[in-house]
């Protein structure tokens, strides 16, 4: 299963980046092979606003089956849904933990945002 | 006689600039508007306290997607430059917060699924305080778009000799809107570093649109005097200056015009009045 993290550094062993939209980097990991690639979140850091849509449509792309991050915002969880990618919040520590954390069953799926957009 | 009331700085006097200014030129028996462009945060009312006999709301179109007719082809996702509309597989989203009513999207949409609908952004108010005739806008909490706002109060304005402006503070597309159309721009400011740096970007502004412009300083016996001297290079007259003084603050507080709290002011925006348009005349003429 492929999964996206929300990183502040393009490795395993940089720290989770509690946002989605605005997060530094997207790791995505596969949680059978250990497998890791990076992905730059750059074009979203100055967004205006929709930074979470835009978020949400690039790991949308990367096919990935669940997102792990700290907060997730009411458009960018709207998107997920749309785009059946789970969404998992609460990740803490470095990209590593986060993905132990959820192969051990211990973050639980969003059922919804759990922050306010940043815009309203 | 179109005057905006402008500052850069917030919180540097335009509402009481404008307010006095307003109650004065009615004093003097000449027809009044009033208008609050600060749809943000208008305060006229507080001062002013209207009786207000007409509410209008101000809607913007936002697209609906009819899910039948939609093929999914995300042409209306790639053209939106807000992400208020993104197609996810075979779903189209639309976030109407983030739509600024260009209407690309329902004219790309290849199938005729996307119709328009008002969604309503903001109110405008009108009714009138003694003989100043009172109109203004408030945007509504968690709308992010202004200016369709300040062009909704702007176009209630009713006939008059003497039309005031009160713009929102800062240089953005709201405070443009607010000015824009102006026979002249009083630019409140304080004398603070704060106060002459945000002077500077409204002065820039004004240049750009080309609208003749002058300064009042509020709470003038501050000691920093380099908005004066900014003034002087830059050939932008002052037109008159309202001293620090404790009461205009405590009147201020309390809601109250100065005009009517410290009568002895009431020369200090005569002045002003007569300043603005002899400058309005030269600068224009």
């Amino acid at each position: 299963m492929k999964i996206a993290v929300t990183s502040q550094g393009p490795d395993l062993d940089s720290a989770v980046d509690p946002r989605f939209g605005r997060a530094r980097y997207f790791i995505v990991v596969d949680t059978e092979s250990g497998d890791a690639t990076a992905h730059s979140n750059e074009q979203n850091l100055a967004a205006a606003q929709g930074a979470g849509i835009q978020a949400g449509r690039t790991v949308i792309g990367l096919g990935v089956a669940a997102v792990v991050t700290g907060n997730v915002g009411p458009k960018a969880f709207a998107t997920l849904l749309a785009g059946k990618v789970a969404v998992y919040t609460g990740a803490e520590g470095s990209v590593r933990e986060a993905v132990e954390q959820f192969k051990a069953g211990r973050l639980r799926a969003a059922e919804g945002a759990n922050v306010e957009g940043h815009w309203v | 006689m179109r005057i905006a009331v402008a500052s850069g700085k917030g919180g540097t006097g335009k509402t009481t600039v404008a307010t006095n200014l307003a109650w004065l030129a009615a004093r003097q028996g000449r027809s009044v508007a009033y208008l609050d462009c600060d749809v943000e945060e208008p305060n006229g009312h507080i001062f002013l306290e209207p009786a207000i006999h007409d509410r209008v709301s101000v809607c913007e179109p936002v697209p609906q997607v009819d899910v039948q007719k939609c093929n999914g082809c995300g042409q209306c996702g790639e053209i939106c430059q807000y992400s208020a509309i993104v197609c996810i597989g075979e779903k189209v989203l639309v976030y109407p917060d983030l739509c600024h009513a260009c209407g690309g999207c329902s004219r790309v949409c290849p199938e005729d699924a996307i119709t328009e609908f008002p969604h309503e952004i903001g109110v405008v108010e009108s009714g009138h305080s003694g003989d100043v005739q009172f109109v203004s806008g408030a945007l509504h909490v968690g709308k992010a778009r202004a200016v369709p706002v300040v062009k909704a109060v702007k176009s209630r304005a009713p006939l008059a000799d003497v039309t005031i402006f009160d713009a929102p503070p800062g240089t953005s597309c709201p405070v443009v809107e607010a000015v824009r159309g102006s026979d002249f721009v009083i630019l409140v400011t304080e004398p603070t570093p704060f106060g002459l740096h945000d002077l500077k970007l409204t002065v820039e502004v004004m240049h750009v649109l080309k609208l003749p412009c002058g300064v009042v300083i509020n709470r003038a016996n501050l000691s920093e005097s380099d908005v004066r001297s900014f003034c002087r290079l830059q050939g932008i007259p002052i037109l008159g200056e309202i001293p620090d003084d404790r009461r205009i603050a405590e009147a201020y507080s309390r809601g109250r015009m100065i005009c009517e709290a410290l009568p002895e002011y009431q020369d200090t925006f005569e002045g002003l009045l007569g300043a603005i348009e002899q400058q309005a005349v030269a600068q224009v003429g």
